[in-house]
């Protein structure tokens, strides 16, 4: 990575985890370009108009793909598009994630828009950290994850947005078959006056598919958040979401979740809960020698772990 | 070591005012094991959480190791030397059993001096086997195994004074023969050290130095148990 300067070596550490070319499959793209590309044995990366095709072979074991994004110019505007093909019976992790530094006037911006396709009972685990930095103009992440879950397939995803990002707008879908599940973890900090919206909408199509979402998140300082989180049941299906929220300084969250059950053994479940940090909670953590600022940075913490 | 002046406690608007401590005085010398008894309402868990910091008294004074503080926070008093096992204790989504002890037993002289044995002891003393540290203290804890895991966040912080709220609530009477024991294997530790226990469980109230049962928010009798525990018998039958 000698093409890397510190601050883009430090947003790649930060959103994916790594330092150095990675072993197996990968994609660096910085500014706009893609800097450096592997494929595996069995993880095709090949470019495509605007992103990349990542085909995964069936019956891959244990294998990681890591696709960091970062930008480091004011004013970058981009919209990445990711088709991901996943075979059968494989069982992969990818690392994607978005690094943003901004220290000049004009707003930088990413748009991705990743689109799974996880084949028959096949395994994919998601991780995506967004991270914004840098005294300059806004930093804009607007994420569209589409998963598109066969037969026993199983998808676990985890969307992490932790500080720094001034504007985002998510859409999660999922569309599952038979027997199929997905896990979503959704995570999110905001402060300052950012705003973030976050849409995950599951359709439970198969017999016996599941879905389980879980978003948590902090809203600091004046900075405002917006969830809508919608289950559809159409056969025998069990979803869960749950939407929890803690409350700091003028922070402001409005969470609306919907359940369409449109068969008689559809099993849907939401729950929510927004507010401040409970003053129990607090007590017990002072009456332990934490001082306030040290107890509720405690909980937060573990909250957002 | 601890002094409680005249102290009182009310709530509610000035028209329907009600007093859930009235003026009570009350001296706790170190080394001493005293039970807090009476009947439900009677104000044992306002009197120690007036303590512990978690309210504050509408008159009177708090006297700690000769210092006033009336006026502290949690955190002072906590770092001035008294801890607190709640009655209910509260969750936290994220945190583990082991955060939790970790906290407790951090910033003072403790008896954890390997941290990977000493909480994986401390978490057996109470009752609990060594899987129970990486658990989250959470809603899916039984509430017995609450109340031991918060017992054992107050003996780590192995404080001059230590106050448990109803230790006996949600364990059976088998397990709490043991936590008896452990309550007074903690004092022994440090001779020095006071131990208030709230409860309502005569196995503990024999134990103990001295009992003083609340009535109403104000003291209704004291003494040592032998002649105490007779009355409250009489009273109760
Ligand atoms: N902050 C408060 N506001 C209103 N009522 C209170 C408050 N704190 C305690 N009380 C009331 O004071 C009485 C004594 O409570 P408590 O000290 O918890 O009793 P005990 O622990 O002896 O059962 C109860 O009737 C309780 O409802
Ligand atoms: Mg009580």
């Amino acid at each position: 990575m000698k093409t890397l300067d510190q601050i883009e070596k430090e947003l790649m550490q930060t959103v994916a985890g790594i330092h150095e070319p990675p072993a197996g499959a990968y994609n660096f793209r910085v500014n706009g370009k893609s800097v450096d590309r592997q494929s595996s044995k069995n993880i095709n990366v090949e470019p495509q108009e605007n992103g990349l095709i990542i085909t995964v072979k069936a019956d891959t074991q244990d294998e990681v793909v890591h696709i960091p994004v970062i930008i480091s110019k004011t004013g970058h505007k981009e919209v990445v598009i990711n088709d991901f093909y996943i075979g059968d019976n494989a069982d992969v992790t990818i690392v994607a994630g978005c690094g943003i530094y901004n220290c000049g006037p004009e707003n930088s911006v990413h748009d991705g828009i990743h689109t799974f396709h996880v084949g028959k009972n096949a395994k994919v685990r998601y991780i995506e950290k967004h991270y914004g930095a840098g005294p300059g103009a806004g930093k804009t992440l607007n994420p569209v994850s589409k998963f598109y879950l066969e037969k026993g397939a199983y998808a676990e995803a985890e969307l992490e947005q932790i500080r720094g990002v001034d504007s985002t707008n998510r859409i999660t879908e999922a569309e599952l078959k038979d027997g199929a599940k997905i896990l979503i973890r959704e995570k999110m900090l905001t402060q300052g006056r950012q705003h973030a919206k976050s849409h995950i909408e599951t359709i439970l199509n198969g017999k016996n598919s599941v879905a389980d979402i879980v978003s948590r998140s902090v809203a600091t300082d004046e900075s405002r958040q917006e969830f809508t989180l919608h289950i559809e049941g159409n056969n025998l299906c069990r979803g869960h979401s749950e939407c929890d929220a803690i409350l700091q300084d003028n922070g402001a969250v409005l969470a609306t979740p919907s359940l369409d059950a449109k068969h008689v053994d559809a099993q849907l479940i939401h729950e929510a809960a927004i507010g401040k940090i409970a003053s129990e909670q607090l007590d017990k953590l002072m009456s332990l020698g934490l001082t306030q600022i040290q107890a509720e940075s405690q909980i937060i913490n573990g909250f957002l772990k | 070591m601890l002094q409680v002046k005249n102290l009182s406690f009310s709530v509610g608007p000035a028209r329907k005012r009600s007093t859930i401590l009235n003026n009570l005085n009350l001296n706790i010398k170190p080394g001493e094991f005293v039970v807090i008894t009476g009947p439900n309402g009677s104000g044992k868990s306002t009197l120690a959480k007036l303590t512990m910091g978690l309210e504050k008294a509408t008159s009177g004074q708090i006297i700690f190791n000769n210092q006033d503080i009336t006026d502290k926070n949690i955190t002072e008093r906590a770092k001035l030397g008294i801890a607190f096992a709640f009655q209910q204790p509260p969750h936290f989504k994220g945190v583990t059993v082991k955060d939790l002890l970790q906290i407790s037993a951090t910033g003072h002289e403790t008896f954890l001096e390997d941290s990977e044995t000493d909480y994986k002891k401390l978490i057996e003393t109470v009752g609990l086997d060594e899987s129970y540290l990486e658990r989250e203290v959470n809603n899916t804890l039984s509430g017995g195994e609450l109340k031991r895991i918060e017992i054992a966040s107050a003996i780590a912080r192995n404080a001059q004074l230590t106050i448990f709220d109803e230790p006996e609530a949600g364990i059976d009477i088998w397990s709490f023969e043991k936590l008896v024991q452990v309550f007074k294997k903690f004092r022994d530790k440090a001779p020095e050290r006071a131990l208030v226990i709230i409860s309502h469980q005569q196995r503990l109230i024999k134990q103990a130095d001295r009992i003083i049962v609340l009535e109403n928010g104000q003291i209704a009798s004291e003494g040592h148990p032998d002649d105490v525990l007779p009355q409250l018998q009489e009273a109760g039958s």
